[in-house]
This record gives C-alpha cells, structure tokens and sequence, in this order.
C-alpha cells in the first residue's frame, strides 16, 4: 500500500495545473462554477484546446490516438480539472461511442468515426431512452426496417442530452420484432441531418434546456452505419453502460463542489458569526467531506484494479451509486447555506446582467439542487444499479 | 381530546376544496369574493376565526391545490401586524385587507439578516428611512409596504424596532422585482432618504407582535407545505400504479413501495406537527415557538424527503417543467427557505426547550 502520489503524479498534477492556467479562461469557469449553460462552440472549444494538448481522450486506447493513461493519472487529471470549473468533456462521442467502436466497430467505422470525434467534426449524442422504455430498456420500440442497402427507422427517443447541439446520434433500434426482447436490438449510427429528424426541446425542472425529444418517421440510414451484427446491438449496448457509469462517480466535481460550499459559507453570515462556524452547519458539511475521502479512495481502488481500458463492472453500480448521492448531498447543503437567499429564481438572463439583486446573490443554486436530481436517475437508475449490486452478491435467484 | 373539525371548520375545508378544484395558480380573487380572508382573523379583527386551526385548513388546501398567491405574506402577516399594532384609526385598513381589497408586502428581511426576525440594519432617524431590504414577497402588487427599521440599539438588539406604513410610491424608494423559485415574486427595495412622519409609524417597538406574526405564518406555511405533500404523494402513487416497466406497474417493486410507505407514514408525523403548532398558537410565548419550531423543522425534513423521493421514483418524467410535480416539489423545497430553516428551527428548538 502507498497513499500518497508518486513524484511523476505530482509533476503531473503541475503540469495539469499549468496547463489550466494558462488554457482556462476565467470567464468560462465562472460560468461552469454558476451553474449556467455553456454553447456549443464553448463546448468545442474546450474540447479542441485539450485535443491539441493530447488530452481529449485519456481513456482511449494509443492506437486511436487515446491516452491509455492508468487510474490515477485519470482521477488527477478529472480532479484538477473539476476544481478548476473547466467544462466537462461532453461524454456521447468520447467516452461512450469511443469505446464501442473501439471493440466492435469494423475497420471502416473506426478509420472514419474515431478521428472525427477527437477533431470536433461531429457533435454525438446517446439515443436508447424511449417513452415506455426507461429503466427497462430492452422494451424499446423504434423499428428499423431493411430496404436494400439502407434501413428505414421510425419511432421516438427521448431524454436525449444536448441533442440540440448534435448533427449524429447512435441509436438503439429494434431490427427483430420476432425475436425475444434483447435478440432483436441492433446499434445504428444516425445522421441527424437525414430527412424525417425532428428535434423537440424539453425543458427542465430547473428552466434548463438539455434535453430532447428525436422523432424518426421514415429516416433512411446506409447500412454501413450498423455497428457490429444486425441484432447483437444489446451486448454493445450493456458495454457502454458500463463505460458510462465509471465517469459518473464524480469525485471531481464533489471535490469542487464541496470547495464552493465551503467558501460560501465562510463569506455568509448566520446570527454574527460565519456560518461555517456554526455547529450544525459545520457538523454536516464535515459529514459529507468525510464521506467523501473514503468515496474517492473506493473510486481509485476500483479504478485501479480494473485492468487498463477496461471498465469494471459491479463496482462501477458502487461508485455511480455513492457518487451521486454525495454530490446531491452537496447541492442539498448549498442551497440550505444560502438562506432565503436560494429562494429567488436565478433564471440565466438574470445571471447574465449586471444587477446585483436577490437572484444573483446565491446564484443558482437552487437550481443546480433540482436539475441534480437527474444525477440518480440516469445513466441507470440507483434503485437499477442496487439491483445490480444485490444480484451480485446474492446470485439471480429470487 | 378530539380531533374532529367543527362543523364550520369541515364547511370552509370543502367550501375551499371545491373552489380550488378549477382555479389555476392564482386564487386570489375567488378567495376574497368569497370571503375566505375573514377565517384568517378574529372577530376582534373583524374576521369570523383566527385560530390556528382555521389557518391550518385554509393553507392546507390551498398547497394541496397549488395557488401561489402570497396570502402568507400579504393578508396573514401584514394583517395580523397591523392588527395588533395599529390604532384604531387603521381599523378600516385591516378591513380592506380582509376583503382582499388592499395588498401589501412586509419588508422585513435584510440581505445579512438570514432568519434572524432581530437583525434590522434598515434604520429611521426622525422618520427618515434608509436601508435595503431583500427578497420582499409581494413588492410587485402591494399598495403599501410595512418597512421596519432600527430606531434604538444595535443592529441584533431585541428592542428599538419600529414600523412604518409606506405608500409604495413615496419618493426615495427603488423596487426590483424577480420571480420566485416555485412560483411569485419578490423584490430588492432600496430606501433612500424617504421621509416619513409619526404618523405612519405603527410601532417603535415591533418585535414581539412580528415575533407572533411569524409564528401565524409558520403554522400557514407549515400547513400549505403539507397540502403540497399530500398532492406530491398522490401523484406519485398514481405514477406507480399506472407506469410500467419489465412488463409491470412500478407498483410491484418493492424497492420503491416500501418508500412510498415510509413517505406516507412521514406524511401523517407532518400532519400531526401541523395540528400541534396550530394549537398552540395562541398559548404563551415561549409554548407558541416552541411548537412551531418543532413543526417548522420537522416539515423542513420531511419535505425534503417527499419531494425528492417523488422525483426520483417518477424517473425523467419528475424532471421536467412541463409536469406538475416538479412545481409542487420547488414549492415544498422553498418553503424550508422561508422563516427559518431546518438548522434554525432546531437550534430555536434546543434553546426553548432548556427554559
Ligand atoms: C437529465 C436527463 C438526461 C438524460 N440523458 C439521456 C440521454 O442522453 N440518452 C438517453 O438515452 N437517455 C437519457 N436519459 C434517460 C434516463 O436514462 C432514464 O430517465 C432512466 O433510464 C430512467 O428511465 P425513466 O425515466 O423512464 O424512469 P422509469 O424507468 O419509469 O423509472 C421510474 C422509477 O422507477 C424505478 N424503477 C424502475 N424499475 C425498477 C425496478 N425493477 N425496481 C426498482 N425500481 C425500479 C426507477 O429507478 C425510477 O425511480 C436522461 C434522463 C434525464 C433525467
């Protein structure tokens, strides 16, 4: 056992340091500290300056032009860059798509797709949720049907993440409706620009808008656009998952997230003294920071033990599952530091303007506590990921 | 003991159930053509109740179905201030207040007064007023606004604060007005150098009447947050009854049953907290806060609970603005943001309990 970082991670940490400095601007982590929607090109942007720096894609494998860095070199990297309110690395083309082409994706696909993700040419994003297929995936319903050399999709997808900003989107579609529920999936790469997309917004709790309803009525897709076999689409489907959740331990985030509180609470005032002093408050702002140490040691136990590019598996449910109740935890003491102060709707036209009135004082928030509520819904519900844990443990039997 | 409402009591409960059934957000107006107003004062005040139990089925009912007027704020503890401060020249106000004719927004609340009902920074010299207050419910439709401000003391004493009736057009004044997470609106409102007379001063010693306004106001507050719970919950047992998944309702997962249990148990510890603060309300002092503290904590807990679990177990559908849980669930959350939290209520709780 060694706990502490070797000097090569501390050199690396350094050089991440320097490189945010020098690459971050203030203004744009300001706003990722606020809460606020970043734009499309904010996003790329990022994106293309990390690219050129040969940090895009970490996880990747070298011979697509990956990183293939170990556990902790990962955990310094996502930690210092959370600190820092750089924006998050948009996860559909990088860390999901990525790796499912990387396995199962032919010669052609890659050469094509896996370049274009790491120069920004395409902006992807993740079509499997459907109205009557959530948690149950499997029950979903888009049918994709054969004509010659192109399949012919109709159906909805909905839930879909910055699908406004997307001009690809991957797509699990039914191609056997004859077959038992998960034989009859397959894995199709949709241009959004094809005749019959229609992207619906759906406005959040919070007043955000970050996802979509994707509508296909007679969308016509060359069939060099299926991944791997007609029909196998769910095995790639439950790989992604997975690949999915071991980024959504969050440790990053809950590191900066617990800093704002922190400094928050220095600055406010609750009976003359600052409310970190108070008892309470600071009984359970340390609860949760105690919580959170041990969190980030599972997260780089379990990183570590899973073997390079590979994702781990039931733990990956552990970490999705703890990480997010300790992040919802933070957005929870946030709000309660503010006061009355969380009470005015921070909308982001108000957050954009010079006033310096109510909405502005906490900033949003109140907001950032609701839209975080999604965090134990998606990417495989909690009450789904303890399923997976207990099944583990006690085997499938009932 | 008995538990049961009187008759009067269970005719205004479906009296307000039915009106509420088809009014939007707003009720206002259907509320004082009916005269409901009157239930929230005594007959001293020139209302038909005012006891803590005529404002905990009124509130209720209008959380359970949603309305967003500021009712709190404007009628309860405006009228109730002027009620137990203003000479009888004010009588006539308080009456248009009860007719719902008038509306005001007490402007209490500082930027650093958090939920202290003490901390007053705004000050009057020779009833000239200058401060800002913050987060003023109601500033936007009010007529006039009840400003308190220090005369005496230091900026946390007890003693020294007075009250003044303002005209909201009165030179000196700026309003910026924003929306309310979950519904309303409040302001920021700046007083520069507004000069007053004695007359529009109601009091040069307000903290016990504003002390007792606020605890009407929590046993309201408390009693609407549980209206708002008792619709969060039965939506989500619908969800559950009626959303499939793998073939079967929600409803057969026993995950999510048994929290849907433990939140109607926590509904009914809500309920009887509620009864309990209402009841007290018009004991002493010290049994008043005490109860309302414990209630105001309690439904601070339990509300986090409900709101969050109902999102949780409605999936991405409890996420969007276009349902409305997710109105009641802000609503729910809010309201542990409004006079005193779950940490002050506890702490207020710990303190009265040692005398
Ligand atoms: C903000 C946000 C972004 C999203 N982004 C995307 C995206 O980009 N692409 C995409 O494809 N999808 C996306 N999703 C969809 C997300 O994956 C689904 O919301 C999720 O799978 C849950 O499905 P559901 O909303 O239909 O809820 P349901 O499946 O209907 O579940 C409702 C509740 O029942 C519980 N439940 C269901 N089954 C069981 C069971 N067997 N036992 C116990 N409890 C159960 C669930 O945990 C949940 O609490 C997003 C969702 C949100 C909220």
């Amino acid at each position: 056992m060694e706990l502490n970082y070797s000097a090569e991670d501390i050199e690396f940490r350094d050089e991440v340091r320097a490189f945010l400095a020098e690459s971050l601007q203030s203004s744009l982590a300001d706003k990722v500290a606020l809460g606020l929607s970043l734009s499309k090109t904010e996003y790329e942007d990022w994106h293309a300056r990390l690219q050129a720096r040969g940090w895009l894609a970490p996880n990747w494998p070298k011979q697509f032009g990956g990183g293939e860095w170990e556990a902790v070199k990962r955990h310094i990297f996502d930690e210092e860059c959370a600190l820092a309110n750089a924006p998050r690395i948009v996860p559909f083309g990088l860390a999901m798509l990525g790796p499912v082409l990387h396995k199962f994706g032919s010669t052609a696909q890659q050469n094509y797709w896996l370049p274009r993700i790491l120069n920004g040419d395409d902006w992807w994003c993740q079509g499997y949720s459907e109205p009557g297929a959530g948690s149950d995936l499997v029950a979903l319903n888009t049918k994709a049907v054969r004509d010659a050399d192109h399949y012919i999709v109709n159906g909805q997808k909905t839930w879909t993440t910055l699908g406004q900003h997307a001009n690809m989107i991957f797509c699990l579609v039914r191609t056997d409706s004859e077959a038992k529920a998960q034989e009859g999936i397959s894995f199709l790469l949709i241009d959004m620009n094809t005749p019959g997309v229609e992207v619906r917004p759906i406005v959040l709790i919070d007043g955000s808008v970050e996802v979509n309803e994707i509508w296909f009525s007679d969308v016509r897709v060359p069939i060099e656009n299926l991944v791997g076999e007609e029909n196998k689409g769910w095995t790639y489907a439950k790989y992604l998952l997975t690949h999915e959740r071991t980024n959504i331990a969050g440790v990053g985030f809950a590191r900066a997230g617990l800093a704002a509180v922190k400094r928050f609470a220095s600055k406010e005032y609750s009976g003359g003294k600052p409310l970190i002093e108070n008892p309470l408050f600071a009984a359970r702002l340390a609860e949760i920071e105690i919580d959170l140490m041990a969190m980030a040691t599972t997260n780089l136990r379990i990183l570590s033990n899973a073997s390079g590019t590979q994702a781990p598996s039931v733990e990956s449910s552990m970490l999705k599952v703890k990480g997010t109740i300790i992040r919802q935890a933070i957005n929870d003491l946030m709000r309660r530091a503010a006061g009355p102060n969380a009470v005015p709707f921070a909308s982001e036209e108000l957050e954009h303007s010079q006033l310096q009135v109510g909405p502005i004082r906490a900033g949003r928030v109140s907001m950032q506590y609701f839209n975080n509520r999604k965090l134990s819904i998606y990417g495989g519900s909690n009450e789904i990921q303890r399923q997976i844990i207990a099944k583990d443990a006690l085997g499938g039997g009932r | 003991m008995n538990f049961e409402l009187s008759d009067e009591q269970r005719m205004l409960q479906d009296t307000l159930r039915r009106m509420l059934d088809d009014s939007g957000d707003s009720a206002w107006s259907q509320l004082a053509e009916q005269g409901i107003f009157a239930a929230l004062f005594s007959e001293d005040n020139g209302g038909l109740g005012g006891s803590g139990f005529d404002l905990s089925i009124v509130f209720e009912e209008l959380g359970r179905a949603g309305t967003t007027d500021p009712i709190i704020e404007s009628v309860l503890v405006c009228g109730r201030l002027i009620a137990s401060l203003a000479a009888d020249s004010h009588s006539e106000l308080l009456g248009r207040i009860v007719a719902g004719d008038v509306q005001l927004a007490f402007a209490h609340s500082e930027t650093t007064s958090r939920y202290e009902l003490n901390r007053v920074e705004t000050h009057a010299d020779h009833h000239c007023l200058n401060g800002v207050k913050s987060v003023v419910v109601n500033a936007n439709a009010a007529h006039l606004f009840l400003v308190s401000a220090r005369i005496a003391g230091d900026v946390a004493d007890s003693s020294g604060i007075a009250l003044y009736l303002v005209p909201v057009n009165t030179p000196g004044i700026t309003v910026v007005n924003y929306e309310l997470t979950g519904g309303g609106q409040a302001a920021d409102i700046t007083f520069d150098n507004v000069q007053l007379t004695q007359n529009d001063c109601l009091s040069t010693d307000a903290l016990i009447a504003i002390d007792s306004a606020t605890a009407a106001a929590i046993v309201a507050l408390c009693a609407q947050t549980l209206g708002a719970m008792e619709t969060t919950v039965s939506m989500t047992c619908e969800y559950m009854r009626t959303r499939q998944q793998f073939g079967r309702p929600l409803a057969t997962f026993q995950a999510l049953a048994h929290r849907l249990a433990d939140m109607l148990i926590e509904v009914e510890q809500a309920r009887s907290a509620v009864i309990l603060a209402a009841g007290h309300l018009d004991a002493d002092a010290h049994s008043r806060d005490l109860h309302a503290s414990a209630a105001k904590n309690l439904l601070g807990r339990i509300g986090k609970l409900i709101a969050e679990e109902s999102i949780q177990m409605h999936g991405g559908i409890g996420m969007t603005d276009e349902y409305r849980l997710g109105h009641f669930a802000k609503r729910i959350i809010m309201a542990d943001h409004r006079y005193g939290d779950v940490d002050f209520h506890l702490e207020r709780f710990i303190a009265l309990s040692k005398t």
